[in-house]
């Protein structure tokens, strides 16, 4: 059984989990997934799974959200386990929910503006200029100011992400679900996502969880990076530790994936300030 | 030998599957199309694509399927010296079987296919997932405004079907093969009775219902389809059974109900 969080780091053992997932196995056919998942979010954290591709990174993600169920085992979210919620308690459940998805999901025959008002005006009874208000608040928190009657298609692939972005976080959910954010985005439009999540995370304190595979560069961003290999979540550690980890699976993966030991920011600082 | 038997049975727990799965949808569109809150834009809306849009292509059909009933029923009618009775003939076919079963089969064609490629590229382009991850419930969102304009649209567009196939009989009729203008309505008059009305919208109502859950539930699992849903090809595939199942379905409930409504 692999290990979790919080029995593995000590600094973990104060922390909350948002997320569980107790003994998950998933098989698609003869495949098998996930093979007893164990593995915790911490309230207010960042935490990052990783892994090849191909691993059932996504999965995992979608076990989180409900879109898929386990063949065995638990979710729990917010203490509710996701299997036996009704649709009702599940509606209920996400709507603490914000979600970036690797192809966005916007609506392509909505607007960028009705793409962003969608939530609010289906879940909130708000005035629609209460509404207009925060829709471009959030709009432009995103740098995406004037391009409310674009629709998805006219938009390129960094702009695209950014809307769904401004979506997935225009209710202020407590947890936001980052499916391969960077994919398919060149290195400056990579960072600029990088820098809206990191941004809007410091101003809205919500938890993140990130499948992404963009190894090292996703490390700056995140408080516990796991390893889904074989099955199984190898490990879940600060990015410092990861690395240095002794587990065989991640040793594997951080050399194929950075060649050698990557420096945290603070390393880095700590280590020019040495010099 | 034993492959067929597993190949056998494979298709029938596929087919007990979807049928269960059909079940469901269908039970929670009612569930969702009962709980508050009513809006009645998006009904609009649909009612405008499903009734409005195919006003044009039903008017037409039923012109001219009115029109060549008056001819077929002519020539057969003279033979026995009863062209009298042309009116009767092409109302009571209009109303019970054709106007029904022919507006349906239109509506099929025009709604039915976008219905089932809109909402199946929904699900491949994961947007019904954002919906259910954004807690708002696709079944509310989207397919239960298609059923209520479907229920509203299609027994309306039959009935534009029926008084335009009368009005095309009565061109080729009375007009063109001069059969008595008085005979031909008063036919209509004396044959058509209430039950035929009444079979007309049971028969348009319930197909209605099928129209829209055949051809929504199909898009909505897409990702079911054991052909495999993904890509334009999937999409095209699915809506292509769709069409095929709704159509063959809209004649088999159509028999049915003509044997137990007669």
């Amino acid at each position: 059984m692999s290990s979790t969080p919080a029995e593995l780091n000590p600094d973990t053992k104060n922390e909350t989990a948002i997320v569980e997932l107790i003994d998950v196995e998933k098989s698609f056919g003869r495949n098998k997934v996930l093979d007893r998942v164990n593995f915790k979010i911490m309230e207010g954290k960042t935490t990052i799974i990783t892994g090849a591709s191909g691993q059932g990174k996504s999965v995992i993600l979608k076990h989180m959200l409900g879109l898929v169920y386990p063949d065995s085992g638990q979710v729990l979210v917010f203490g509710q386990d996701l299997c036996r919620a009704g649709r009702n308690k599940l509606k209920e459940i996400r709507t603490n929910f914000g979600v970036l998805f690797q192809n966005v999901a916007l609506f392509d025959s909505m607007t960028v503006y009705d793409n962003v008002a969608l939530p609010l005006r289906e879940r909130m009874a708000l005035p629609e200029e209460e509404i207009r208000d925060i829709v471009e608040e959030k709009l432009a928190l995103m740098d995406l100011t004037g391009t409310n009657d674009k629709y998805p298609a006219q938009l390129s692939g960094g702009m695209q992400k950014r809307v769904g972005l401004a979506r997935a976080i225009v209710l202020n959910p407590k947890i936001v679900f980052f499916d391969e954010p960077t994919t398919g985005l060149d290195a400056r439009r990579s960072h600029e996502i990088y820098e809206l999540f990191y941004n809007t995370q410091a101003q809205l304190g919500y938890t993140a969880v990130i499948v992404s595979h963009d190894v090292p560069k996703i490390f700056k961003l995140s408080d516990y990076v796991a390893l889904l290999a074989d099955g199984k979540i190898q490990d879940c550690l600060p990015p410092e530790k990861f690395q240095r980890s002794d587990n065989p699976h991640i040793k594997s993966f951080v050399k194929t994936t950075m060649g050698n030991i990557y420096l945290s920011e603070k390393e880095e600082i700590d280590l020019h300030e040495t010099a | 030998m034993l492959r067929a038997f597993e190949k056998l049975g494979d298709e029938f727990l596929y087919s007990l599957d979807q049928m269960g799965r059909m079940g469901i949808f269908l039970f929670t569109c009612i569930i969702s199309m009962l709980r508050p809150p009513y809006k009645i834009a998006p009904i609009f809306s649909q009612i405008y694509f499903i009734g409005f849009r195919s006003l044009f292509v039903i008017t037409f059909t039923g012109l001219f399927t009115g029109m060549v009933l008056a001819l077929q029923g002519y020539y057969t009618l003279t033979k026995f010296g009863s062209e009298g009775l042309l009116g009767s003939m092409v109302a009571l076919s209009l109303i019970r079987e054709l106007g029904p079963v022919l507006t349906a089969l239109m509506v099929i064609g025009r709604a039915g296919s976008a219905i089932c490629a809109e909402i199946g590229i929904m699900r491949n382009s994961e947007q019904i997932d954002a919906l259910e991850c954004m807690a708002i419930d696709p079944y509310k969102y989207l397919i239960v405004p298609k059923f209520v304009a479907g229920i509203i649209s299609i027994p309306l567009l039959t009935f534009i079907f029926i008084v335009t196939g009368i009005a095309g009989g009565y061109l080729v009729g009375v007009m063109l093969f001069n059969v008595n203008e008085g005979a031909y309505i008063q036919g209509m008059y004396s044959d058509v009775e209430w039950a035929d009305v009444k079979m007309s919208i049971v028969k348009s109502l319930t197909f209605s219902i099928l129209i829209v859950w055949i051809t929504a539930a199909k898009g909505f699992f897409l990702h079911r389809e054991r052909s495999g849903g993904f890509g334009a090809e999937g999409v095209s595939r699915t809506m292509t059974s769709a069409v095929v199942l709704s159509s063959v379905t809209i004649l088999v409930w159509d028999y049915l109900l003509s044997a137990i409504l007669l």
